[in-house]
């Protein structure tokens, strides 16, 4: 038997999804509609809405871009859980019926597509990026800001974070209060603070420790447990409290930033290493 | 003060609480379980007048219920302005209950911190 005629053989199960449409346009509030999909072994919930706009209704909107988990854009309420629709298998959470529902704690714009830019608002607020007083060795460096494994290893994990939206989704504390800045963007706020590169924790400091910062976190972890690349938000924002609350006793010294650490002066180089390959594009 | 301080005073109140209300515990409603455990004689309530009139005569134990007091209240009247807060009220009408919960503990702390003095000086007055 060819390897064709085996994937056209493959067992398929006939899967409800009920979707949650919603036009600003037209309707007046969200409701569900229902599409019967022949799902195959590791058909993704993503290429099932994509079957529903082929076949069904060609209306359905939402938000995809890489589908393979990693650009973070087709985050969605799937059986309830908020969740990647392009890398969760259907199988994997349903057999009968699938409910496919916007993230909540967001403004639905339309159909699956939740309204990010207020979280994006919060995250660029709390400065996420390398914060430095040497402007002029961040646009010409003469060094390298050296960093050991174990510095890395302390915000590693958060760096893995695609801004997906779950874990804003998730938390219970957002749900009540719109203005909490939340797992995401503080958890980012640490991972900056905590880069031995960065000296910018006081700049963060009046808002991650202000009235809608990680005092309103009461560690329910929902949004550790949803998030699709592994990362623990609730531990980051535990982490940003730690700093904060050291702070208030004085305790807290932020690493960084480190030195920039320059080429050892009179040192032959060592021949076995090559040099690096000529340019091939002129800035 | 930034949120993350008062949250850090409401954590410290807690443990405080924690502490003087074992100590509490310990001395009024345990006479009889530390009796079984024999480190008590247990003959003589905890609450009896005259044990009741030697505590509050020492200013240890006044100074303890002030103190108890005032952390309670902060522990307490901080924890119901997040509740309140994070029902998503307007930030005008946030700072206000924080004002009247601010007025409230102030109040209720004044009171019982003149009861707590009257009682001592006047078990003082007696001793």
């Amino acid at each position: 038997m060819h390897k064709g005629d085996a994937m056209a053989e493959q067992k398929t199960t006939q899967v409800t999804f009920h979707v949650r449409k919603y036009d600003p346009m037209k309707d007046s509030a969200p409701h569900y509609e229902t599409f019967k999909v022949d799902v195959k072994p590791g058909m993704t919930v993503l290429e099932g809405l994509h079957i529903i706009k082929e076949k069904y209704d060609q209306t359905l909107a939402w938000r995809y871009s890489c589908r393979m988990g990693v650009c973070g854009s087709c985050g969605m309420l799937l059986n309830g859980r908020p969740t990647l629709a392009c890398n969760t298998q259907i199988l994997d959470i349903a057999t009968t019926d699938l409910t496919v529902a916007p993230l909540p704690n967001f403004k639905i714009l339309r159909d699956l597509v939740p309204d990010l830019s207020g979280m994006f608002e919060k995250h660029r607020s709390l400065k996420p990026y390398i914060l430095r007083d040497d402007a002029e060795e961040m646009e010409n460096p003469t060094g390298e800001y050296y960093q050991s494994h174990e510095e890395v290893e302390e915000y590693l994990q958060f760096t893995y974070c695609i801004k997906c939206g779950c874990c804003m989704a998730a938390c219970p504390t957002l749900a009540t209060d719109p203005d909490y800045l939340g797992p995401m963007p503080l958890t980012q706020a640490n991972r900056y603070t905590t880069d031995t590169r960065d000296g910018g924790f006081k700049e963060r400091k009046a808002l991650a420790g202000g009235r809608n910062g990680v005092a309103r976190c009461h560690y329910a972890g929902e949004c550790s447990r949803v998030c699709p690349k592994g990362v623990d938000p609730a531990k980051g924002v535990q982490f940003m409290k730690r700093k904060l609350v050291l702070d208030f006793f004085k305790l807290y010294n932020q690493k960084g930033p480190c030195k920039v650490q320059h080429a050892p002066e009179g040192v032959e180089r060592n021949p076995k290493i090559p040099y690096p390959p000529e340019k091939t594009v002129e800035q | 003060m930034n949120e993350s301080s008062k949250w850090t005073i409401h954590m410290l109140a807690g443990l405080l609480i924690f502490l003087l209300l074992g100590m509490h515990m310990g001395i009024m409603h345990l006479s009889g379980f530390k009796a079984d455990l024999g480190v008590a004689d247990g003959a003589e309530s905890a609450v009896s007048k005259d044990n009741s009139l030697a505590r509050d005569a020492n200013p240890l134990f006044t100074a303890t219920y002030i103190v108890l007091l005032a952390v309670a209240l902060y522990h307490g009247l901080y924890g119901l302005k997040n509740i309140l807060c994070e029902l998503g009220l307007k930030e005008g009408l946030q700072k206000t209950i924080g004002v009247l919960l601010l007025l409230l503990g102030l109040g209720l702390f004044g009171l019982g911190t003149w009861a707590a003095i009257t009682v001592h000086l006047t078990a003082a007055g007696n001793a």
